[in-house]
């Protein structure tokens, strides 16, 4: 593999508080030398970084690439392209395929079809529970050996309480996070969006922020006794935040995720958009106390990373009653113009913590490589323009699917190109 | 009254949220004025003549189906019941699709009731015949809201200043959503009344006082108006029994008294007596029950009439 120099950006990486006017250069899919001005080795392939920002790789650690099974929604191949499209140099992809993700030859299989596209890392996350049924533990151990990163329902949450402390306890055995879908389906109910006005003014029924808050304090008592490694996937309530917050003070292992639709939008988008099944997902778009006090744990660093829960679904699915839709929507080639945009251009957020947040941050959480761009490290590289204007077309998405809010908004900040494994990815 | 006239510009009725009191006179008004037709030896005009009006019904329903129906007749309407058993639905054809084979049958209106909260905003954006929302989940039924306004209008001579209680399941019903947003937009003054595990969240923010007692809800009231309950919560978890139900929330004669002395006393429909409301009130000398019926025509032949398009100068 020929030599890569990536001259005349701005790096920006906040595992070595870097921040500035550096070249990169990346040897045998690894990085080499970062720093100063770097002379072009001969024979080497050089990107011109002039006037964008070079970053560690961004890592969405939560989407669905719905391969095997749903590959009418999205494939390995499709969700990978659709990554690199916006920024993504790794994924990590949730177990409700079908079949589940439970077992070593599923989790082989992803990893198989990812080698083959080529155009991200994949992380597979196993099941906790057999056919995530919610009863008995899966093999973790096997999907751990065949490269799982995390195990995780996702999608459902784990109910059962003894279960989840079994697995709480089990997943220390191979030092992995157990993930959670923090919602208490009996207080859920029928609920197809966030529990509040709106709902009440809709005449839609409600899924109440407690039914998050009430899984995510019973698992941390779990945590507590277990001393296991816990993750909240797609956190969307204040007092969730506050949760996790009195866990850390407890001295808990435990982390959050927020998704970009959460810190942008709220339950009322539902009425303004007239009952757009575009915001349709779980947990629902939330109230604006709710979104603010998210945006607030951006800044004061009580979440750990941002993730997609990138959810592809297919158009007919969604063209139907917003009771009868599925939930879930896209988030890969939207969120890094959207973080860019609402946080970095309003002057909420750094560049360095939201790189943190897209990058350091999720590699951490998933104890992945990834997440620096130290001298060594694999040569995993995110380029993009901060400044460059961009208006999202959902017809022009790699992803196989459409269902996305945000179609048609225009943005400031826009990805450029990846690296992984020191190889540019062409899409 | 506001004696400043207005155009109907609206190509659909979705509800009542987004229309303006002077909207929503209009609709009255004209609701008026059709009503002189019920009362003559040949209930009809030609005024829909040639309109085609299909009625799509998702939810079984009698008295608004049949309340359209007459409307649309007594208009001159040519109309098509659209009801979904048997029908491609059944079969799997998807929403949008039976839409949209509707659509190519070129009507000029479509009065649509479905259990799901906002199909008839989809409809409305999909397929260019007016929209007239029936009833659509627990969100809106804006022609419900209009005869209630007009039968307490006929009898209060005015909206504005009145105190109007609405009492019982709040969180499930759609009369009371398109009540609570008719009545204020006119100055009314509501109360909601209803068990707490019937009471939707934050409803305060739709500009309504809220009680928790059944004297609480109807103390002064000018209008008292009773929802069905629908005997299948029993039970479950949001009330025990129909008959802890009635001593809570239930009216009766006597506890009608704290309501002003010239209240009127109304209900959707259909009635559940003995649940909600005794018969001695339902029947009695302060109801105007069936009188709500009645103008539910004259009201919904306001609605057809012009969402249709026929301007008043052409008529």
């Amino acid at each position: 593999m020929p030599s890569l120099l990536i001259h005349g950006g701005r790096i920006v990486d906040p595992s070595q508080d870097l921040d500035g006017p550096n070249d990169l250069l990346i040897e045998d899919g690894a990085v080499a030398r970062i720093g100063g001005k770097i002379q072009k080795p001969k024979g080497a392939e050089t990107i011109d970084a002039k006037g964008l920002v070079v970053t560690p790789g961004l890592i969405d650690i939560h989407v669905h690439l719905r391969e095997p099974g749903q590959e009418y929604k999205e494939t390995v191949r499709t969700g990978t392209m659709a990554a690199s499209a916006g920024g993504f140099t790794a994924v990590a992809c949730m177990a409700n395929t079908v079949p589940v993700n439970d077992n070593r030859s599923i989790t082989e299989h992803i990893l198989l079809e990812a080698q083959r596209a080529g155009f991200a890392r994949v992380y597979p996350i196993g099941a906790i529970s057999k056919g995530m049924q919610g009863q008995e533990l899966a093999e973790i151990g096997e999907m751990v050996a065949a490269g799982a990163a995390a195990v995780s329902d996702d999608g459902l949450p784990v109910m059962n309480a003894e279960l989840m402390r079994r697995a709480l306890l089990y997943a220390q055995h191979y030092g992995i996070p157990v993930i959670q879908h923090a919602e208490d389906l009996t207080l859920t109910g029928k609920g197809v969006m966030h529990e509040g006005e709106w709902s009440t003014r809709l005449g839609l029924i409600g899924i109440p922020g407690s039914a998050e808050d009430v899984m995510v304090a019973r698992d941390l008592i779990l945590t507590e006794d277990s001393g296991g490694r816990y993750h909240v996937a797609h956190l969307s309530t204040a007092r969730s935040l506050d949760l996790v917050r009195l866990g850390r003070s407890r001295g808990l292992r435990v982390t959050c995720e927020v998704t970009p639709h959460h810190l942008v939008l709220t339950d009322e988008e539902v009425a303004k958009t007239g009952f757009s099944t575009y915001c349709k997902m779980k947990p629902p778009l939330r109230s604006e106390r709710d979104r603010e006090a998210l945006v607030q744990g951006l800044v004061d660093g009580t979440v750990d990373c941002i993730a997609s829960d990138h959810a592809p679904h297919h158009r007919d699915e969604k063209d139907v009653e917003f009771d009868k839709a599925p939930f879930g929507i896209l988030g890969l080639e939207t969120t890094l113009s959207l973080c860019l945009d609402r946080f970095v251009h309003a002057g909420i957020l750094s560049l360095p913590r939201l790189v943190e947040l897209l990058s350091t941050g999720p590699a951490r959480v998933l104890g992945i490589p990834g997440g620096t761009l130290k001298e060594g490290s694999p040569a995993d590289v995110s380029i993009f323009d901060l400044d460059g204007e961009v208006t999202i077309v959902a017809a022009g998405f790699r992803s196989k699917s459409r269902n996305t809010p945000f179609d048609g908004w225009t943005l400031r900040g826009r990805p450029v190109a990846t690296v992984v494994g020191g190889r540019r990815v062409e899409l | 009254m506001t004696t400043e006239t207005i155009r109907w510009t609206r190509k659909d009725l979705l509800g009542i949220a987004e229309l303006s009191p002077a909207e929503i006179e209009l609709l009255l008004d004209t609701a008026e004025s059709f009503s002189e037709v019920g009362e003559r030896p040949i209930k009809k005009v030609p005024t829909l003549r040639g309109k085609t009006v299909i009625n799509l019904f998702f939810e079984a329903s009698t008295r608004t189906r049949s309340s359209f129906e007459i409307a649309e007749k007594r208009l001159s309407a040519d109309n098509l019941n659209f009801s979904t058993s048997g029908s491609a639905l059944e079969k799997g054809e998807s929403l949008i699709d039976t839409a949209l084979n509707l659509q190519a049958m070129a009507p000029d209106l479509v009065v649509i009731r479905h259990g799901s909260p906002g199909v008839p905003h989809m409809l409305a954006r999909r397929i260019g015949a007016g929209i007239i929302n029936a009833g659509d989940g627990a969100h809106e039924h804006p022609t419900q809201a209009l005869l209630d306004a007009f039968t307490i209008r006929r009898h209060k001579k005015r909206l504005a200043g009145l105190r109007v209680a609405i009492i019982g399941d709040i969180e499930h019903s759609r009369v009371v959503r398109s009540n609570i947003h008719l009545l204020t937009k006119m100055g009314a003054t509501v109360v909601v009344g209803g068990p707490r595990t019937l009471m939707p969240v934050d409803i305060e923010k739709l500009g309504v006082e809220v009680a928790y007692t059944l004297d609480d809800a109807i103390r002064g009231a000018d209008v008292v108006m009773m929802l069905r309950i629908q005997l299948e919560r029993q039970g479950r978890m949001s009330f025990p029994s129909v008959k802890e139900y009635f001593r809570l929330f239930g009216l009766s004669r006597e506890r009608l008294r704290i309501a002003k002395d010239d209240v009127i006393v109304m209900h959707p429909g259909p009635m559940n007596r003995g649940v909600e409301i005794a018969s001695d009130v339902a029947d009695g000398s302060d109801s105007v029950i069936l009188e709500q019926v009645t103008h539910g025509v004259s009201v919904r032949m306001a609605v057809l009439y012009l969402l249709s398009g026929v301007t008043s100068e052409e008529s």
